[in-house]
């Protein structure tokens, strides 16, 4: 084991973010306020999804998980990018940190900023609406589990992918109609039949469902299965980007 | 003792390239080692493969003894590489940069005298606090040397180090790799320089096509006249149809008024040949002489036959 080495990564790349604060935590929670903003205003009064609580209350978990998958995501995939195209992934190649080492700095990096984003959307939602916290584990475990999920998805689309042009159609094709297809916005309930069925196919449904039955105490699925379903997403990517890091999949030629 | 770096049987393919076919040597630890090749003959495979970058596909490397795939985590902790291509992280200052990569190593505050004295040593305590981008070539060059060096590596590998770089740094370079050889590093230089490979490497491996061409003392290489030859380049008033007889085997090349000829550097004279010239008639009107490079020595080595 390199205790030290595991650490000094996941502090660079914590370092990293920090470093342009304005564009990696400040940003993202200016677009969800706006998001809030926009649909509170058309929607609220209008629409109630869940019995007795207000549209915006259900929107800010949606929002906030929303947050936390995209920039989860982004952090790991553009790390990983920028330093295979600028040539820099090199002075981490040539380390003796293992591949599980590697892997979790990565990942606990990303969940970090995903975590952070989300709580700063949160902390600034509450200022508009109240929210109740009925299950504050699963809040925590659905938080942190979705965000690791995506840190070791922005893995595999940063090893993957050979230039930005890749990553943005991976974000964009994939992470993004996913992010919005979840429920962040509505409740399945509110899908026709089909829709409904097509929903349990995206785990960001999960993610998000069981975030926020955390919250109100209600969700469209039973929050165990969600969360057994987040476990199994978990698992199988950090299987796939282990067995990538092993081979040198795309990183040693 | 195992010996620095051992390579026993190693193969290299990819998809349609033999990159590397079947290398066998070993750099005996202490060994100021230089590895010369020209472009495309497996050189920085090779580094690459020794220091974890690049699979092969049959064979074994051990660095201190230590496998390379099935150790690599014991073999990254003794090597240290300096890669051929300049990059940086652009997030960081340099002494961020030296802090990091000293921590993957598991080095902490402990190394931090180290980091200061690498600093120092690669004249960049004045810089330590600027961001990487800031820097100019020549300076991002000397931090990725620290950055190979940041762990105190017993072997330490420089691919090209000193490609693109003036003359001034180059010289600034060899003295401190100069200093890491006394203090007991095992080097390995791959170069373009036959200059610098003379200049530095007490045993040379010349690499052609995945292959060894060459593999020996620098006092035995020259010995074998590698290295002995000088291209004499001329230029003449009118164009040459063609050169005197006694100088026909010299001859490399002839175009117009353009006269290259290869000269051993112990037997032939510039001044007989210049002569020899004038006496068939040509008006030289400029001149200059070139050391050997890697393309006499393949001439040399294979006999005039470079594959």
């Amino acid at each position: 084991m390199n205790p030290v080495g595991f650490y000094t990564l996941f502090y660079k790349e914590v370092l990293r973010f920090g470093k342009v604060l304005l564009q990696t935590l400040i940003a993202p929670i200016i677009t969800a306020l706006l998001y809030l903003l926009v649909f509170a205003h058309v929607l609220a009064g209008r629409v109630e999804v869940f019995p007795g609580v207000v549209y915006t209350a259900f929107l800010v978990p949606g929002l906030v998980m929303m947050s936390v998958i995209q920039n989860a995501f982004a952090n790991s995939s553009s790390s990983l990018i920028q330093s295979k195209l600028t040539g820099n992934l090199v002075f981490i190649l040539l380390t003796p940190l293992s591949h599980l080492e590697l892997f979790l700095a990565f990942v606990l990096a990303a969940a970090l900023r995903g975590m952070l984003v989300g709580a700063g959307v949160y902390l600034v939602s509450v200022f508009f609406v109240a929210i109740p916290v009925q299950h504050p584990i699963f809040i925590l475990a659905f938080v942190f589990l979705s965000s690791a999920v995506l840190g070791a998805l922005g893995m595999i689309a940063g090893i993957w992918a050979e230039k930005f042009d890749q990553l943005a159609g991976f974000q964009n094709f994939i992470i993004l109609p996913l992010s919005f297809l979840s429920g962040v916005f509505y409740s399945i309930h509110s899908l026709p039949a089909i829709w409904q069925h097509l929903s349990r196919f995206n785990p960001f449904f999960y993610m998000i469902d069981g975030f926020r039955y955390g919250f109100f105490g209600i969700s469209d699925i039973a929050p165990s299965f969600s969360l057994l379903v987040v476990l199994a997403a978990l698992t199988v990517l950090t299987a796939m980007t282990l067995l990538m890091l092993k081979t040198g999949y795309k990183l040693r030629d | 003792m195992s010996a620095a770096i051992e390579i026993a049987g190693l193969h290299k393919r990819y998809s349609r390239v033999h990159a590397l076919k079947g290398l066998v040597f070993s750099v005996e630890r202490g060994e100021f080692f230089g590895l010369l090749g020209p472009n495309g003959a497996g050189k920085s495979t090779l580094i690459n493969i020794v220091a974890g970058l690049t699979r092969f596909n049959e064979g074994r490397v051990t660095v201190l003894g230590h496998d390379v795939v099935t150790h690599y985590r014991r073999a990254r902790r003794v090597i240290g590489v300096v890669p051929q291509e300049l990059t940086y992280d652009p997030f960081f200052s340099v002494r961020e940069v030296l802090r990091i990569q000293s921590g993957y190593f598991g080095l902490g505050r402990e190394n931090e005298a180290w980091i200061e004295e690498l600093l120092d040593a690669l004249m960049l305590t004045d810089k330590a606090g600027a961001n990487m981008r800031a820097l100019s070539g020549g300076m991002k060059r000397r931090v990725m040397i620290a950055q190979a060096l940041v762990h105190k590596p017993e072997v330490v590998v420089l691919d090209e180090p000193t490609a693109g770089v003036d003359v001034e740094l180059r010289k600034q370079l060899w003295i401190f790799i100069r200093r890491l050889h006394r203090e007991g590093h095992t080097i390995v230089l791959t170069t373009h320089y036959l200059e610098e490979a003379q200049a530095l490497c007490e045993r040379i491996a010349i690499l052609n096509r995945g292959e060894l061409a060459a593999l020996d003392s620098k006092r035995a290489l020259l010995a074998r006249g590698i290295g002995r030859m000088r291209r004499l380049c001329l230029t003449t008033a009118e164009p040459m149809r063609a050169v005197p007889e006694a100088l026909a085997p010299k001859l490399r090349r002839l175009e117009g008024n353009q006269v290259e000829l290869q000269l051993d550097r112990e037997t032939d004279s510039i001044i007989a040949v210049v002569d020899a010239l004038r006496a068939h008639g040509a008006v030289i009107t400029d001149l200059s002489t070139e050391s050997a490079d890697l393309e006499d020595v393949f001439v040399e080595l294979t006999h005039g036959n470079p594959r």
